[in-house]
Order: structure tokens, then sequence, then C-alpha cells
């Protein structure tokens, strides 16, 4: 099985909100404890070791763009 | 505090007299009389190999050191004639609780099934287990153990190495074909060879406090994270015999040894935890640790096993039982090699398996130790969640690592055949042999364990009969179950554990590993494992 990376959602932006609500009124610190929670938790129903790196891969391309963009600001 | 227990003579060998061309030469030297060292030794000696056996010391180490021996240990020390000695000794266990704060978490089971001959662990001291390995070693005249005789220097000639050992009397000099380095973490013989060992070096310290003391705890294994009583850390509590209880309480990577180690400091906080003082000291260590390995198993004639050849965190018992697993893949192998049954290329099979167990062994602990020392914030908090978890989902029960206790390895062998009919189960080629209990045609009750001994712990066909015999290769041993003159399997757990149908043959290796199975075994094929198995081309 591979990643999917099309949207699965019927209405994409519920679920979106249903994430952002969960973290309203919650400190920096109690936000990472309930997003550390919730990656094990939705990691363990994907019950794909290969699917998780992938997912893995994914978010740390995000990582990757984020030092780019920042390092092409500083340039500029 | 009583220490070590045991104190052996040195004595002058006639080895010291001779030299230049008259000196001494030996098939096999093996360096270092602990628990590999003696084991090794007493396998090659039952092999018929004489065998020398040096030791810088004189007496059993110190402290209580290695505790856990596990199920394969304990079959290997049975083929020694040693097992039954340990296990009546030993403290049985199989179940571990884990606690978080005040409450436990969960509890697993390491052996949850009947038919075993042994249980998933025995806790023992180690200085037991090398006493009673070293009565074994003195009933066999093919070992000559020699006390006080550290080796200095070592020389690698073409086809033999010399070997420099100080003594009392001064020092003198050996040839031997081939020298066994089981001489512990901090090898002299490594460093002589000049090889690296390199690796992870853990910051964190721990302390280990074996103290006596009357009390009611369950023979378990018990690990908490951050408990009432050590806040903020993790503790263990472990029986070994003689009413001594192994406690485990990791510090601050800060802690400073030396004060820490003082009994006067170590007595509060294991009071705390007991919620007494009625407990004295037996041995206490503060200890830090590294996972490492050596590149290379066989160094020319030198051959390093045990701790000398690698190194892992104490979670997970897999120390000890990892330097036997090494011994009994070595044993039999350089036993063919030195009768010429086979070539020397079979003894890269060593390096081949057992570098790859050492591989697994140091990242399963690896793991456990980031678990239960996490190495950063983050890794602080999915620690912190996994254990939160835990209290009510089963997937974060299992995530929850406080040491993976040691199995053995799967072999990805060159050794092994590959699988050429279908199997729905049973140990795959490279996999240690599951025990099982079967009757002997005579009657008495006995497990396939023990069948394997009596078969001659050798090369070995385990045939589940269909009334046709297979007509072995010579000099191979022979486990029938089932027919006239076979065992029987009145609990089917034999046929069940080795997916056996009428027909169905395994064949084992000396160290009980399988080599190849059959559905129909046939001679030729049999031929062929043998001789991909012994490495005869």
């Amino acid at each position: 099985m591979a990643l999917s990376t099309s949207s699965n959602f019927a209405k994409p932006d519920d679920a979106f909100r249903a994430i952002v609500e969960a973290h309203r009124g919650l400190s920096d610190a109690q936000s990472s404890d309930l997003d550390a929670a919730l990656v094990l938790i939705l990691a363990n129903h994907i019950g794909d070791l290969g699917v998780l790196r992938e997912a893995i891969a994914l978010a740390q391309r995000r990582m990757v763009d984020a030092g780019q963009q920042q390092q092409q600001q500083q340039q500029q | 505090m009583e220490l070590s227990k045991i104190q052996f003579g040195y004595r002058r060998h006639g080895d010291q007299d001779r030299t230049g061309t008259d000196m001494a030469e030996h098939p096999v030297v093996v360096v270092g009389a602990g628990p590999v060292g003696l084991s090794f030794a007493i396998d090659l000696a039952q092999r018929g190999q004489p065998v020398v056996l040096l030791d810088d010391a004189d007496r059993i180490g110190e402290g209580s050191r290695a505790i856990c021996f596990s199920k394969r240990s304990l079959e290997y020390w049975d083929r020694l004639g040693i097992g039954q000695r340990m296990v009546d000794k030993g403290v049985v266990w199989s179940v571990g609780k884990i606690f978080h704060g005040a409450s436990q978490l969960y509890q697993f089971n390491l052996l949850p099934e009947e038919g075993h001959k042994r249980p998933a662990f025995i806790n023992l001291q180690q200085f037991h287990a090398e006493a009673y390995l070293v009565d074994r070693v003195r009933e066999l005249p093919a070992i000559d153990l020699r006390w006080r005789n550290k080796v200095t220097g070592l020389e690698q000639r073409n086809d033999l190495v010399v070997l420099t050992i100080d003594t009392p009397d001064g020092p003198y000099r050996i040839r031997a074909n081939y020298v066994v380095a089981c001489d512990g973490a901090r090898s002299s013989l490594r460093q002589m060879v000049g090889a690296e060992f390199a690796g992870k070096v853990f910051e964190d310290q721990f302390l280990i406090a074996d103290v006596k003391m009357t009390a009611e705890f369950p023979t378990e294994r018990w690990f908490w994270f951050d408990p009432p009583f050590h806040a903020g850390r993790s503790a263990l509590l472990h029986k070994q015999p003689d009413d001594i209880w192994r406690i485990d309480l990791q510090l601050h990577p800060d802690a400073d040894p030396a004060v820490e180690k003082r009994p006067e400091n170590v007595r509060p906080r294991i009071a705390r935890m007991l919620g007494h003082e009625n407990f004295d000291f037996e041995w206490i260590s503060l200890y830090k640790f590294q996972c490492r390995r050596m590149d290379k198993f066989i160094h020319g004639r030198v051959i390093f096993a045990g701790d000398a050849a690698h190194q892992v965190s104490p979670f997970g018992a897999r120390g000890a039982n990892s330097g036997l697993e090494d011994a009994e893949n070595l044993a039999w192998k350089l036993d063919r090699v030195l009768k010429k049954l086979s070539p020397e290329a079979l003894l890269e099979s060593y390096h081949a398996e057992r570098s790859a167990a050492a591989d697994e062994n140091i990242r399963e602990s690896t793991r456990s130790t980031d678990f239960i020392a996490p190495g950063s914030r983050q890794e602080a908090r999915l620690r912190k969640v996994v254990l939160s978890l835990a209290e009510e989902t089963e997937f974060g029960k299992r995530m929850v690592n406080a040491g993976r206790l040691s199995v053995p390895s799967i072999y990805n062998s060159p050794l092994s055949t590959a699988d050429c009919d279908v199997w729905r189960g049973g140990p795959r080629p490279g996999t240690s042999m599951p025990d099982a209990p079967i009757a002997a045609p005579a009657g008495g009750p006995a497990f396939l364990t023990d069948a394997f001994i009596k078969a001659g712990t050798r090369f070995t066909l385990l045939e589940f009969t269909n009334g046709v015999a297979v007509d072995p290769p010579d000099g191979i041993g022979v486990i029938r179950i089932g027919g006239n003159d076979g065992f029987s399997d009145s609990a089917g757990l034999a046929r069940a554990r080795y997916d056996a149908e009428p027909g169905t043959a395994y064949l084992l290796r000396p160290d009980g590993y399988v080599a190849a199975r059959f559905r129909h075994p046939t001679r030729s094929a049999l031929d062929a494992a043998l001789a991909r198995a012994a490495r005869i081309n």
C-alpha cells in the first residue's frame, strides 16, 4: 500500500476544523502533547510501516522547504 | 559485604619451561574464563577437542553482574551437562510487570504456553553460573584451565598465533592454531589485533544495588516509569536466589558516581522504594554503558566472542545470553574445521550470523534505552504520551519499551537451504529449534531438546514418520517422531510447532538451528543441504 495523498474526506474543511478546534485554548506545550498523541493514534490506525515512512518523508519535506524559504528570505 | 566467593590456585605448567622451537603448540586457546569462555571450552571439549583456557584472575568475578539467563542459554547449558544445576539454583520467571507512577500499566508473559523443558528465564548471579561451569570444566580432562595467566602479547603467523603469557613465575609463550577471545568488554586481545570498537555512548547513569532481604514480592520482573519513590526516573526490581534482590535505579546523568555509590547515600533511596530499612547490601555498582561491536569478529586466527566482540545496554538481558549464543555457534564450526571435516570458510558464517545477531541486539537494546532515558524533549514527550495511551489502549501498552528480552536471532545464513515446499508455520531455516514434549518408546516423558542431545548434538534429522524411513546420510543423528520405534507426540505439540505432516523432515545443525526442511525429503536433497550447512563444496 502506498500513502494516499488524494483528498479522502468528503468535507476536508471539517477535518481541518476538527484538528484546529482540538488545539483551541491550549498552550504550546499542551498542543505538542496533543499532536504527539494524535500522531501515535493515527499511525497505529494506519498500521503500515511503509505508509508511515512515506508520511514522515512527506512531512519532513515541509521542514526542508521551510528551511530553504528562510534561507532565501535571509539572502534577500 | 561478601563479594567473591571462590578462589583458585595458580599452578605452574610444563609449557612454561618450553621455549623457542620447543614451544608448546595447542589447537585452541580460549582467553577469558567468564560464562562465554567456560561454556565454549566445555562445548569444544565435549566434541573431543583439547582446550587451553587462560584467565588473568584467580577468582570468579565479583558481584552478581549478569543475572537473567534465557531459555536458549539454559538449553545450551543442558547440552553442556549443567542446565539442571542452573535451573535448580535459579529463580524461574516468565512474567514481567510495568508500572507507571503508582499504578500497574500492564503485564506480559514471555512463555505463555506449556510443553517446554526450560522456562523463559532464570535469574542467577553470574558468580553461581561461573562456579557451576568451573565444576563442569574440572570433570573434563580435555580442558587445561590456567588461572593467573595473562596474555600480554599476540603475534599472528601464517597458520598459527604465538601468545605471550604473563604468570606469577614470569612470562612464557605458546603457539595456538586458533585463539578464541572471550576476555570481556575491555578485551585486551581486541586491542592487540588493533580492532576498532566504536559505538553509541549513553550518558545516563544507573545504580545497581543487590540487597539481601526476605520479601514476599512475586518472582516477576517489575519495572517502573516515574515511580513515587524515585520521581522522574525509572526503577527495576528482580529476584535472585539466596534472598537477594536486584534493584536498578536510573540516576541523573550529572550524578557524581563516587558520591552515589556510598552505601549511606544508596540506603535512603532503597528504603524509599521498599518502605522499610530491613535489608543489607550485597553489591553496589554504578554504570554507564555503550552499544557497539567490532567490524569483524574474526581477525586471522583470532576469533572474538561475547562482550569482547559486542556490547549492549543491560535492558533486555542480551549481554551474557548473546555471548552464549556466540559460543554455541562457533564451537561446532571450529570443531569441524579442526577435524578437517569442513574448510576454514565455515568459520566465516560465524561472523555473518553472529554479527547480524549483534546488530539486532544493539538495535533492540538501544531502543529500550532511548525509551527509558529519552534523549530530547520531544522524545520525552512521545514517551509520556505512549505511557498515557497505554492506560487505555492495547497498542499503547505494546509500544511501552522497558526492555525487549533476549530471544535467539533468526539467521539469514549462507548455511541455510531455502524452503522449496509450502509451510504454514514451523521454524524456517536459520531458526533455533522449538522445544516440545515427546515420549520415548520405552515410556517416560522427555523433550525434543533432550532427544537432540541424545542423538549426539550433531547434524540431526528430525523426522515425522510416514512409515517409510529416509536413509539418512552417514554420521548424522536421527530423531524419529511417530511409528513403532519413534517418540510419541501424544499432545500433538511437536507436530504443531513444526507444522509437520507425515513425511516432514527437518535437518538440524549441531547448535540446534534449522538448516533445511522438507515435506518429502530425498537422500540427494538431504546430502545437498548437509553439504551447504557444513560448507563442503
